[in-house]
């Protein structure tokens, strides 16, 4: 049995998570959180990390729009993720939320502003 | 004549607008310098704005997008491009743009949004050349989010705020090298979920009580020197190092732009660089109001937000007549709590007083005097200077205060 210390990222708040796993990586129990979302974050942390990524990518006039990963994709492949975005193009004009590629680690890449 | 002139066209400017229109106010007139809404939010394209307003993590233009499209539904007037130059005590605002040359309005009430900007290598005295390489944080962001320029590859950051920390994860993904951010204080000042996701996610040092003293290169930064500091913050020599990289980053605070407040005579706060304020937000000329940034630097846009909703219901009722003041009892602070917004009460009623500690203190009772007697009180585990704190003083714990005093102790 561990104890392993966390800093939650759910929200601004960033509460101090102790998390008691055992010897196969189980997590039996989180303290310090204050709300459900961090003792969620808190489990996944500890198995299957997960962030969003936020970047941006190059428009079909030249420019860059922001996009981000519509929902948290494993840790582990926010490089690959980064690659998708740097390789592709957006296709003008979009709208905030358009997929603009699909299937990224179990998520969309999707635009986060209007553009003409 | 205008009802109502507001001058930024930000998160603050944009929200003080709705709200004064939903306080039945429809002469408004937002001027922002900029060529599009949304202020500093266009550059922040990282998540984590809006779970208090929205319940949601959005991205910053996402967030912002919330508000311009309201004010565009709404149809509420906004002049783009527009640098306002002036504004005198009686409310004349003197500004000019590509198409109506200089120009002058009769506001007969202003709303100050004009937020803040970054401290700068000229206020910090770190020696050596002047090579390329060396930007703010928040140039730095708006180069690469919005330019698609990266402005180096091997990096130092200095300071620990959280436009600095979000910019060592930005660099880090767009491939840059990121070597340490330093923070001259024993603490950081940015959100602990920062360091976190921004620097820890990429094993990027954290460098406490560190600064750096030098700057390498003649035509392009070629490294720093940094050193460790004591608790008085002098310098320990044997601890000097030399990075080498081709920038640095400063991350080094926030001051509020109050070029404009001061050209209309308005009081400023020696602590937080804003204008003094009610809790109407209104400042000491009557009828110009201030919120966001501009009036004390926020951790997070959804307390702008909310600022600046309470400064756009005041502007409005004090465009129909009906803003009262019945008193007037100045807020101090004990040095410990470093300032509070609002700096005064002009009414009794329940009010949410923000303020900022000085130091890190762990077991901390707030405690509200009027005189000597406690009307308040409060225990927080852990308060830190990044993190804005905030009470409500009920209307009855107000009923007989002349002056207040905020104060606290370590227990």
């Amino acid at each position: 049995m561990a104890i392993r210390e966390l800093t939650c990222i759910i929200c601004p708040k960033g509460c101090a998570l102790k998390v008691e796993i055992d010897e196969n990586g189980k997590v039996l129990g989180v303290a310090g959180n204050t709300c459900k979302r961090g003792a969620e974050y808190a489990e996944n942390e500890c198995t299957n990390p997960m962030r969003t990524v936020t970047s941006t990518m190059r428009c079909s006039d030249g420019s860059v729009i922001p996009v981000k990963t519509v929902t948290p994709i494993p840790k582990a492949d926010i490089y690959e993720c980064m690659n998708l975005i740097n390789k592709g193009v957006v296709t003008l004009p979009v709208h905030i939320g358009d997929i603009v590629i699909a299937d990224v680690f179990g998520s969309n890449i999707v635009v986060t502003e209007n553009r003409k | 004549m205008t009802e109502l002139v507001i001058i930024g066209g930000g998160p603050a400017g944009m929200s003080a607008a709705l709200a004064a229109y939903e306080n039945g106010i429809r002469d408004i007139l937002i001027l922002e310098r900029d060529e599009r809404l949304g202020g500093i939010l266009q550059q922040c394209i990282h998540n984590g704005f809006g779970l208090h307003r929205f319940g949601e993590e959005l991205t910053g233009p996402e967030y912002a997008w919330r508000y311009e499209e309201r004010v565009r539904e709404l149809g509420i007037p906004v002049k783009l491009n527009t640098m306002v130059l002036d504004i005198s005590v009686d409310k004349v605002i003197t500004a000019t743009n590509p198409t109506d040359g200089i120009f002058q309005i009769q506001a007969k009430a202003v709303i100050l949004a004009m937020g803040c900007r970054e401290r700068s290598r000229g206020a910090l005295n770190i020696a050596g050349t002047r090579p390329a390489g060396v930007y703010s944080a928040g140039t730095a962001q708006k180069l690469v989010n919005m330019k698609g320029f990266m402005p180096g590859k091997k990096v130092v950051i200095l300071g620990s705020g959280d436009i600095g920390l979000i910019m060592a994860r930005r660099m880090s993904l767009e491939g840059a090298e990121v070597k340490a951010v330093c923070e001259l204080m024993p603490y950081s000042g940015g959100l602990a979920r920062n360091i976190e996701q921004c620097l820890n996610d990429f094993n990027i040092p954290l460098l406490l009580s560190h600064t750096v003293v030098k700057i390498h290169g003649k035509k392009r930064v070629e490294g720093v020197t940094i050193a460790k500091v004591d608790e008085k913050g002098k310098l320990i020599k044997e601890t000097m190092q030399f990075i080498e990289c081709d920038t640095l980053l400063l991350s080094v605070g926030l001051i509020p732009e109050n070029e404009l407040t001061k050209s209309a005579g308005i009081d400023i706060n020696q602590i937080t660089n804003g204008a003094d304020v009610t809790q109407s937000r209104e400042t000491s000329v009557p009828g110009v109001f201030a919120c966001g940034n501009v009036l004390h630097v926020h951790d997070l846009v959804d307390y702008v937000s909310e600022e600046a909703e309470i400064a756009g219901k005041n502007a409005a009722l004090y465009i129909k007549g009906e803003l009262k003041n019945d008193v007037d009892i100045p807020i101090e602070t004990d040095g410990k709590i470093r300032y509070s917004v609002p700096q005064r009460i002009t009414q009794k009623k329940d009010t949410k007083v923000f303020f900022r500690v000085a130091n890190v203190y762990e077991n901390a009772e707030i405690k509200v005097y009027s005189g000597n007697e406690v009307i308040f009180k409060t225990r927080k585990p852990k308060v830190a200077p990044g993190e804005m704190q905030c009470i409500t003083l009920k209307e009855d714990q107000l009923k007989n205060a002349k002056k207040l005093k905020i104060g606290l102790e370590v227990l």
